[in-house]
């Protein structure tokens, strides 16, 4: 087990180090000096030119990728220019926002996706399945803004049951706030997502049900409960968790609008104010924490993949 | 084993009648019937229908401001009394015509790095590493950076989708090339002296031509959805020329007094996606039934 661990990671670093040079040119993409947005509009020529000093930004392109690198070594992200705080302290502040975000949009989402998609693949052709199949059609077709847009509408302006922006956090406002301003854009976000895996559930549990062994255990008079939940899913999760990377980054991904949408300090909106604000140590910074998270994310999905089904090896 | 006799066949026939079977199975699928007829009146609308409203979709009228569904404005109009059914008809064009783009784009790059990476295995390492690195980033999110850095045009939001997309092909071609290249027919071929351009052009690419549509029909659809939520976050084609995206955008400030104005374009936007996912769905089935929904 430690050695597939160990294996796997060090098969991801080649990756880290190219996310690690990508969110480095990113940055060099963005048009506009960042002296010049330090410095302030009405700053001198001089005093631009010492401020780029400062940052190394008068230095040949491989000597700031370097310099970079070697910060990064040591663990410093640099600081953002706009926030007046590390890169790494302002993500700190906004990763509770996210987590929570995730967090409970997972707990909707399995649940939900995966019930959906064994209900689809039981009652295979039957209405069941084509409701359920047009359901998750439609949440992966519907763009998430639009409905979170359309949802504040309903239960926030017309019904007042939720806030329709902003965060309460967990610790300060206790856990009825935090969840009240958090179950909107859970659900919104989760839409995509069970659409998703409610899809790939179905798709893992039809070919495991055509399997003799499905058969058998009806033969020998296994409860039906027992026989599609416990031997029929239990086979179709291996396929299930195959997508668990790919659910986790739709997750990322989608979060980055339902934050902007519903004004939650998450790091999601960190990013967009970063380039908008052409905060470039932020950009670069968050940009690689989200590329790091990712790639570990994955190596985390391989290693639960081997512990489901001991066939597979990574050596 | 057929793919082996038929390829193998010199006659012209055969790959007839195997493209009239797919086109048979297609006919009978029943949701790539739905999407086909969806997606066929969605761009019909998009190119005939402004002619037959024959309104300007910019055209401002301070008088008509906010006003709701009528038999003036079948969608209502917008803050500057434009008529919204124009602008969404019109939106079309260019919302279809980024989601093309982004899809032709992204099948010929995927298509060309993943033979690439497939065919010639030397390369296969750092291509696919350069890919795996590129697809760390959630794919809003470089588009978002990208996007930024090129400025807020339709083009630039064609360039960012693509390079979050090609990728995503470039691993799928890659591992149909990989089953392809141990094919009988693909080694005959290389024994009886063809070169590799050959090989490529004649047996790879046509052989895994079914797995890459299939994606690009999938990846038409997150396009349309990926450029109304980048011009609802402000990195779209600019107003006042009307993409989708940007008339949600604009009219979300308004969405409870004027719902309309956000309502329609985003119902088009659904429409669209629904189509192509359907479309999508049909031909993964038609074409490669083993092909799974990849993002």
């Amino acid at each position: 087990m430690f050695r597939a661990i160990t294996v796997r990671l060090m098969q991801s670093i080649p990756v880290l180090l190219l996310v690690a040079v990508l969110s480095f040119i990113l940055m060099h993409l963005l048009p506009g000096d960042p002296a010049v947005v330090i410095a302030g509009a009405d700053a001198t020529p001089a005093a631009v030119e010492r401020i780029r000093r400062e940052l190394g930004l008068d230095q040949p392109i491989w000597q700031q990728l370097l310099s970079w690198f070697l910060n990064l070594a040591q663990g410093k992200f640099g600081s953002s220019l706009v926030l007046n705080q590390t890169v790494l302290s302002a993500v700190a502040e906004r990763l509770p926002v996210t987590l929570s975000l995730a967090a409970l949009s997972l707990a909707i989402t399995l649940p939900l996706g995966i019930t959906l998609g064994i209900l689809a693949a039981y009652f295979r052709s039957s209405w069941i399945d084509a409701g359920v199949m047009m359901i998750a059609l439609i949440g992966v077709s519907v763009p998430s803004f639009w409905i979170a847009i359309l949802s504040v509408i309903l239960f926030s302006v017309t019904l007042g049951w939720v806030p329709s922006s902003g965060y309460a956090p967990l610790l300060t406002a206790g856990p009825g706030p935090w969840f009240a301003s958090l179950i909107q854009p859970a659900m919104v976000l989760s839409l995509f997502q069970i659409g998703f895996l409610a899809r790939m559930t179905r798709s893992a549990m039809l070919d495991v049900l055509d399997q003799d062994f499905i058969r058998t255990a009806r033969a020998k008079g296994v409860s039906e409960w027992r026989t599609v939940g416990k031997h029929g899913f239990r086979n179709a999760l291996v396929a299930v968790v195959t997508v668990g990377g790919i659910i986790l980054s739709l997750l990322i991904g989608g979060s980055v609008v339902v934050e902007q949408v519903f004004a939650l300090p998450g790091i999601g909106r960190l990013v967009v104010q970063g380039i908008m604000a052409r905060d470039y140590p932020l950009i670069q910074g968050t940009m690689l924490l989200f590329g790091f998270a990712f790639v570990l994310i994955n190596v985390a999905v391989d290693i639960i993949y081997t512990l489901v089904d001991p066939r597979v090896r990574y050596d | 084993m057929t793919e082996v006799v038929l390829a193998a066949a010199p006659t012209q026939m055969l790959a007839e009648r195997r493209r009239f079977r797919v086109l048979r199975k297609l006919a009978a699928h029943r949701s790539f019937k739905i999407g086909l007829v969806l997606v066929a009146i969605l761009v019909l609308c998009a190119i005939i229908g402004p002619m037959l409203t024959g309104i300007d979709p910019t055209a401002m009228s301070i008088r008509s401001r906010f006003k709701p569904p009528s038999a003036r404005f079948p969608f209502g109009s917008d803050q500057y009394g434009r008529d919204i059914l124009t602008r969404v008809l019109y939106g079309g064009r260019l919302s279809l015509s980024i989601g093309l783009s982004v899809a032709l784009i992204s099948g010929v790059f995927g298509a060309a790095i993943g033979v690439t990476a497939g065919y010639f295995r030397a390369l296969d390492p750092y291509v696919m590493r350069l890919m795996d690195a590129l697809m760390a980033f959630p794919a809003i999110l470089l588009a978002i950076g990208i996007g930024a850095a090129l400025g807020a045009q339709a083009s630039s939001i064609v360039v960012a989708l693509s390079v979050a997309y090609v990728p995503r092909t470039a691993r799928i071609v890659r591992a149909s090339v990989l089953v392809i290249r141990e094919m009988e027919y693909l080694q005959a071929a290389r024994v009886s002296g063809a070169g590799d351009l050959h090989i490529i052009v004649k047996h790879v690419l046509p052989n895994c031509l079914g797995p890459l549509i299939v994606q690009l029909t999938f990846i038409f659809a997150y396009a349309i959805l990926a450029e109304a939520a980048l011009s609802f976050l402000g990195i779209g084609p600019p107003p006042p020329a009307p993409s989708w995206g940007n008339i949600i955008a604009e009219g979300r400030d308004y969405s409870v007094e004027a719902w309309w104005v956000m309502l329609f374009p985003g119902l088009a936007v659904s429409l669209a996606a629904l189509g192509m996912n359907l479309l999508g769905d049909g031909l993964r089935d038609v074409l490669d039934p083993r092909l799974k929904i990849e993002t």
